[in-house]
């Protein structure tokens, strides 16, 4: 081998072993992805099997084959456009009601986020504040949010405020216990490091203790994600007027199973969907933790 | 800017913890200890004798019972990057880069990235880090972390170096190592080490004077000046015999200490 030859391997060696790792993750993927579909074709085909056979109802229990096979004459009923107007496209119909509610559970989220951040920072740091809201917000904290529906319904009426704020007071409180507990397990080497540097109150906070506290908060979202997603059909199905859970709600009022089954399909995958972009975040913002507390290495 | 020297001096110093309290526990009893611009002063003694609390107070994170710590004539009301403490633990912020860790405190001050960047790679030089500016603390070893915590307390140009047995983590190769390292710091520095610590050797390595500590509460048992050449040779008999002298000193003392920790435990 010439010498340059021999150089140009030594330099290849990391791109090899890059290469190499890729590989593996490919493959990991693929296998995964596999379990994936066996567990979904399973699950699909046992229920065609009881169906076929008879043993499940007929009309109530409508197995995939026939909820999902004709895509525009379920999305019509996904149309919320006034009567009189042309009809939305199916695919159109489909992707806005998932849109709507996607962006009711988001904003939810994000409202709920930042208030439950302010809230357990002026608890943590403020004796005052400690002592006036905490007890009120333990006792409101294990009320579940279908029992604030009403509450929501008074104090908004119709439309998307009051689904906005089921989900808002499905993490409000969860999360402010959380930032407190949080900010209360800080590192105090961390602290001092910053003191002894002169930092004041607000470089300490957004420097040191919000990156701190970033991980477990954002664990503890993701962990009431799924919560927020099930509010907030609840919210729709009462009374927004659009959305997955109104259509779910029109599907049981007008007895159409198969309606029901294929609006359960979109919100599974949705909430799935969402769990996973959801994770992706956390990676992108968590760069620092190990994967095994939702960070990026 | 003031004329700063690097100068302390406490006067009467006492903590009591959780006082009029059942618990109060009397830690630091009622000192008197000065230090010289650019002396290098440890203080050793058992574990629990009260020396890390005195070093806090004079970092100004606790705040004495009685007496004043003054630094530079100026009594101490709070911490300050006149006087950066270095920890035992590792105390790199992980979500930072080793560069941005040694930055830190000069981003404190709103010294632009790119100049940070300089200081943090001219720093991590002199600690023999060389390289690392991109490196996530994680992948650093345990003295390699401390190097670059010692970095980023030199890049705010303290007068005053208080360290808390930061090398009590590592083991003793890396010690000797880092020892050397401190010791160079200082020399270029010219800033004042007050270093706590429990290793007789790490003492008479890096001390120009040792202040023994009694076990609880924290008194000065003996202060001794140590005369000996840098670099410190481990295998001169003046060596030997200031280490024998000082195991004397806190035999005692250690017995004593452990003998209350048995019965504390029980």
């Amino acid at each position: 081998m010439s010498r340059a030859a021999e150089i140009s391997v030594a330099v290849a060696a990391p791109q090899a072993s890059a290469a190499r790792r890729r590989r593996w993750w490919g493959r990991k993927a693929a296998v995964a992805a596999a379990w994936w579909v066996a567990s979904v074709a399973l699950f699909a085909g046992l229920w065609e099997l009881v169906w076929a056979i008879g043993w499940a109802p007929q009309l109530l229990l409508p197995p995939p084959h026939i909820f999902l096979r004709d895509f525009s004459s379920q999305a019509k009923y996904f149309d919320t456009s006034d009567i009189g107007r042309a009809q939305a496209a199916p695919l159109v119909a489909v992707s806005t009601t998932i849109l709507a509610t996607l962006l009711r559970v988001l904003a939810g989220l994000s409202l709920g986020f930042a208030a439950s951040l302010v809230t357990g920072t002026l608890i943590a740091q403020f004796r005052v504040v400690r002592g006036l809201v905490l007890p009120t917000l333990t006792l409101l904290a294990p009320i579940s949010p279908i029992a604030w529906l009403p509450v929501s319904i008074f104090l908004f009426g119709i439309g998307n405020a009051p689904a906005v704020f089921m989900v808002f007071v499905g993490v409000y409180f969860v999360m402010t216990l959380a930032t407190i507990s949080q900010i209360n397990g800080v590192s105090d080497t961390y602290l001092n490091v910053a003191r002894t540097m002169g930092a004041t109150r607000r470089q300490m906070f957004v420097q040191v203790v919000v990156p701190s506290i970033l991980p477990g908060l954002l664990q503890t979202l993701r962990l009431n994600l799924f919560g927020a997603w099930m509010v907030v059909l609840l919210a729709e199905a009462v009374g927004v007027g659009s959305g997955l859970g109104q259509v779910v709600m029109l599907a049981r009022n007008t007895f159409n199973a198969s309606l029901v089954f294929f609006a359960m399909t979109l919100i599974g995958l949705t909430g799935y969907l969402l769990d996973m972009g959801f994770r992706q975040l956390q990676r992108r913002l968590l760069w620092w933790q190990p994967a095994s507390t939702g960070g990026g290495r | 800017m003031t004329t700063a020297t690097g100068a302390l001096r406490c006067r009467g110093v006492t903590k009591i913890w959780g006082e009029g309290t059942a618990g109060e526990l009397l830690a630091v009893d009622n000192v008197d200890l000065d230090v010289q611009p650019g002396e290098f002063v440890v203080m050793l003694g058992p574990s629990g004798c009260g020396k890390s609390t005195l070093l806090s107070m004079v970092a100004g994170l606790e705040l004495p019972t009685a007496g004043v710590i003054e630094a530079d004539g100026e009594p101490v009301s709070g911490p300050g990057p006149d006087r950066c403490m270095i920890f035992q633990q590792s105390s790199l912020y992980p979500w930072l880069s080793v560069a941005d860790n040694v930055g830190f405190g000069l981003r404190l001050r709103g010294v632009p990235k790119a100049e940070r960047r300089e200081v943090a790679r001219k720093l991590l030089r002199t600690m023999g880090l060389a390289d690392v500016l991109d490196k996530h603390p994680d992948e650093l070893s345990g003295g390699m972390r401390q190097r670059a915590a010692i970095a980023r307390a030199m890049a705010m140009r303290p007068r005053v170096l208080l360290m808390d047995e930061p090398f009590a983590a590592l083991d003793v190769q890396t010690r000797a190592k880092l020892q050397n390292y401190i010791a160079q710091v200082r020399e270029e520095s010219g800033a004042s080490v007050l270093f706590v610590t429990h290793s007789i050797d790490e003492a008479v390595a890096l001390a120009d004077r040792i202040v023994v500590f009694t076990a609880r509460p924290g008194r000065f048992k003996a202060i001794v000046d140590v005369e000996l050449d840098r670099p410190r040779d481990p295998r001169s008999a003046a060596y030997h015999e200031l280490h024998d002298r000082l195991v004397d000193l806190l035999a005692d003392e250690v017995d004593r200490a452990f003998a209350e920790q048995e019965r504390a435990a029980r």
